[in-house]
């Protein structure tokens, strides 16, 4: 039917679907907001308990593979196959990489007793329950998307490998890097709030 | 004898090629298959055709339909006595819950939007389908399998037992199988937000050139608001409820105020999603009566961009009341003043447009047809609804009427008296056009009386035991509370039969012969322009918009 | 299709602002600004999304329906925690 050829119609039935992301994850910063208000002092005695270097390379390691998807889609514009799949192919890799910080991290909590649940968060004050509730609740939301990310980046690397993405058609991958990049988006909001309140 | 009202011809049939006469020489899309390598039921079952889409909704949505009635007609009989009549308390609080889980999740939010608005919105702005087809089939199978999973959640532990506000903390502590009922208002909410998704994009993209967003007919704007609540709002609920799936199984805390959390935050984030969705039920509804009103009429909409104007002011108003569900939950008192004020705003909107369709028909040429019949009952019901709504928006009363029967039969006012009203009517109006086939107006008729007669009598006495203070979802009370209930009971005896009647009777006519002439009514938005049922692809020939939607200049009537 | 295709160079200069932006946060964190740390971290995190928004994700060159459509998400989003504080803050 007529609607095949419309990229623009296309691309802005992804923006919607980010729209509902942005209010899926907006339901907690909600959340986040009142009980920063109600717990303002635990939030922030617990925050640093929070690896501040490890969260600040995974931030710099999202904003980096991010530039690779943008660089991507100029590199198809330009007919630049093997280099566009060489920088997805990094933005892939560098997922990964944050996927393993955020198992170290997570591990590492764990190994503390930290988890919900666990009898060593407990028996500590209300805000730090919640805050660690809060935490696991949204990184754990975001590594799932993180994930479902790099599924459709590779669906993306194999496409242009088969020519379904070239310079005149490249609107998947136009999307899926929206949804690489609203991944990112989000994260650029929960570092400071969880990593950076001193 | 069937009164066959198109009898009542139009100037307008004659005047265009594709009236009558085009009608029966058009193949309907029933025989043509989308994709066309399809037959018999996997030509539904995976077919693109907005058209066919929409049909697959009415036969679910109509099953869960008759389900909730059922359910809740037995809620009614355990009331109408005191003390135990027909089923035991955990029975009872299973069966009030399903009733409003299905009504709201699987038949009201739905069956607007996706019955009417899947068939009709594509041809009313002149286009042969849906931006997303696909996408469009994709909502249906999320829609049936959180249906199913509605069902299951019945049998595995024991059915749940919330009420349909899934209220912490007893969602989070009770056994029963609530979890597998939040997956499944989860999925639903999916569905309706990816429907909503496609409207937008549909409405915005794929109108036919030459019609302007004022030449959009009343029912596709007010689905179009809809769909940016349902896009907007209905997230916050899919992550409320993972929220609770969350509590339940890995034990966060986040709502629990041993732990810090706070359970009113809960009801925070479910009525920002839940007042919202009180709008995406009932705005298509006055959509559908913004349709109907003007053709039985035969005069153009009063206040055509005031009603425009009204669905959007809605959609943004009713965004921001969501509060004043919770006047006794312990919230600061400065925000029970501020979410009551905003609440008298909503009504506002809601009276441009009642009383737009009251003016429409004033100095017209009224044609009582059953779907204009439907369309009174409508305006009548709900203008009680909204304004027993200020009564509980209200902070004063609120606080004696709350959580009690008052709520009860306010909501049903309006979303039974409202939406389901609405939805008979925009049934009984569409029906030939996707059916081809007239039904027997006597008895529709005396359904949607019989229907009303049992309304009134059902939820009336609500208000009156809601103000002596009968607190709702009981399932025992006190002997002063025996009158009312007994009355309401009677009144459900009516009205239920005369649902079953009017879906019989429905049901019925599909025997006949397809003969239903493109423009049954004398209507003039596009949908009246192709032959019923329209073709695979809506329109024979390039619609061309008029420069307003509701120019009735060339309908006649002898 | 799209007119527009951004260099490497003006993508590269993004991310390098985005890069100095991090390092500014985290820096700006260490210090002790009170109640005013929250709001400057927020700021600075606006400032990312918002390159991000632009420049990544052409924002900057999308139709006024998906501008629009995005600022209002972000104002309802807003006003949904705006309006929660007339509870949460005033308990």
């Amino acid at each position: 039917m007529g609607s095949h050829h419309d990229t623009v119609g296309a691309r802005t039935g992804m923006w919607l679907f980010l729209y509902t992301e942005i209010m899926l994850f907006g339901g907690l910063f909600v959340l986040y907001s009142a009980y920063y208000r109600m717990h303002a002092q635990a939030f922030i005695s617990t925050g640093q308990e929070l690896d501040t270097v490890l969260g600040s390379v995974n931030t710099v390691i999202l904003l980096v593979s991010s530039f690779l998807v943008a660089a991507a889609i100029t590199a198809v514009q330009r007919s630049q196959t093997k280099g566009a799949m060489a920088l997805l192919t990094g933005a892939v890799l560098l997922g990964m990489v944050f996927l393993a910080n955020k198992y170290l991290e997570w591990g590492h909590k764990f190994h503390l007793g930290i988890y919900p649940g666990s009898p060593g968060l407990e028996d500590s004050p209300p805000g730090r329950i919640v805050f660690y509730g809060l935490y696991y609740t949204i990184t754990g939301l975001h590594a799932l998307h993180i994930v479902m990310g790099m599924v459709l980046l590779i669906v993306c690397i194999a496409m242009i490998g088969f020519g379904r993405i070239q310079k005149e058609r490249f609107l998947l991958l136009e999307n899926c890097g929206l949804y690489w990049h609203l991944v990112d988006l989000i994260w650029i909001f929960i570092f400071p709030l969880f990593y950076l309140i001193l | 004898m069937i009164p066959r009202p198109w009898a009542v011809s139009t100037e307008r049939n004659r005047a265009i090629p594709m009236g009558e006469t085009m009608s029966n020489a058009v193949t309907s899309f029933y025989d043509t298959p989308f994709p066309a390598r399809f037959r018999g039921v996997w030509s539904w079952l995976f077919t693109l055709d907005h058209k066919r889409i929409a049909l697959l909704y009415l036969g679910a949505a109509t099953f869960w339909f008759i389900i909730a009635v059922v359910l809740g007609f037995l809620v009614r009989m355990e009331l109408m006595t005191p003390g135990r009549t027909i089923m035991g308390a955990e029975t009872y609080n299973a069966a009030f819950t399903l009733h409003g889980v299905i009504m709201i999740f699987l038949f009201v939010i739905p069956a607007m939007p996706a019955i009417f608005g899947n068939f009709l919105l594509p041809i009313q702005i002149g286009t042969d389908d849906v931006f997303f087809p696909k996408l469009n089939l994709l909502s249906w199978y999320l829609y049936m399998l959180g249906g199913a999973l509605a069902i299951v959640s019945l049998f595995a532990d024991g059915p749940p037992d919330t009420g349909w506000t899934f209220y912490v903390p007893f969602s989070v502590s009770t056994q029963t199988n609530v979890g597998l009922t939040l997956t499944a208002a989860f999925i639903l909410g999916l569905s309706s937000m990816l429907t909503g998704l496609n409207f937008i994009t549909t409405v915005h993209r794929m109108r036919v050139p030459g019609m302007g967003w004022l030449q959009i007919p009343l029912f596709t704007w007010s689905l179009y608001a809809t769909a940016w609540v349902q896009l907007l709002a209905t997230p916050v609920l899919s992550i409320t409820l993972l929220l609770v799936v969350f509590e339940r199984v890995f034990g966060t805390g986040l709502f629990d105020p041993a732990r810090g959390g706070d359970p009113v935050l809960y009801q925070h984030l479910f009525w920002m999603y839940s007042h919202p969705a009180v709008y995406i039920m009932i705005l298509p509804g006055m959509g559908v009566i913004s349709e109907i009103i003007p053709v039985f009429s035969r005069k153009s909409i009063f206040g055509y961009k005031a009603i425009v104007g009204s669905s959007i002011g809605i959609a943004t108003a009713g965004s921001l009341v969501w509060a004043h569900h919770m006047f006794t939950s312990g919230m600061s008192d400065v925000a029970v003043f501020v979410f009551s004020f905003l609440t008298f705003i909503v009504a506002v909107p809601s009276a441009i447009k009642v009383f737009s369709w009251v003016s429409t028909m004033y100095k017209g040429s009224i044609l009582m047809t059953p779907p204009l019949f439907f369309a009174l009952c409508f305006i009548y019901l709900f203008s009680v609804g909204g304004l027993t709504g200020l009564v509980l928006g209200a902070a004063g009363p609120n606080i004696q009427v709350h959580d009690t029967h008052f709520v009860v039969a306010h909501f049903h006012f309006v979303m039974f008296g409202g939406t389901g009203f609405s939805f008979f009517a925009g049934l009984h109006f569409w029906w030939p056009k996707m059916f081809g086939r007239m039904y027997h107006f006597k008895r529709a008729y005396l359904s949607a009386i019989l229907i009303v007669t049992g309304f009134m009598l059902h939820y009336v006495p609500m208000f009156i035991l809601g103000l002596q203070g009968m607190p709702r979802r009981y399932y025992d009370y006190l002997e002063q509370f025996a009158p009312g209930n007994f009355f309401a009971g009677l009144g459900a005896l009516i009205m239920v039969p005369g649902l079953f009647l009017m879906v019989i009777n429905l049901m019925v006519s599909l025997k006949q012969p397809v003969d239903a002439p493109a423009d049954p009514w004398g209507g003039t938005t596009l949908e009246w322009s192709v032959p019923s049922p329209p073709p695979l692809h809506n329109f024979i020939e390039r619609p061309r918009p008029g420069k307003y939607p509701y120019d009735f200049s060339r309908v006649r009537t002898p | 299709m799209d007119p527009h295709i951004q260099s490497y160079k003006k993508l590269g200069g993004v991310l390098g602002v985005l890069l100095v932006l991090t390092a500014v946060t985290v820096g700006v964190s260490r210090l002790d600004l009170g109640s005013l740390s929250l709001g400057v971290a927020m700021v600075i995190a606006g400032t990312k999304s918002a390159l991000v928004l632009l420049f990544f994700m052409h924002l900057k060159y999308e139709s006024w329906l998906i501008r629009g459509s995005f600022l209002m998400t972000i104002g309802v989003l807003a006003l949904f925690i705006g309006f929660m504080f007339w509870d949460v803050g005033f308990r």
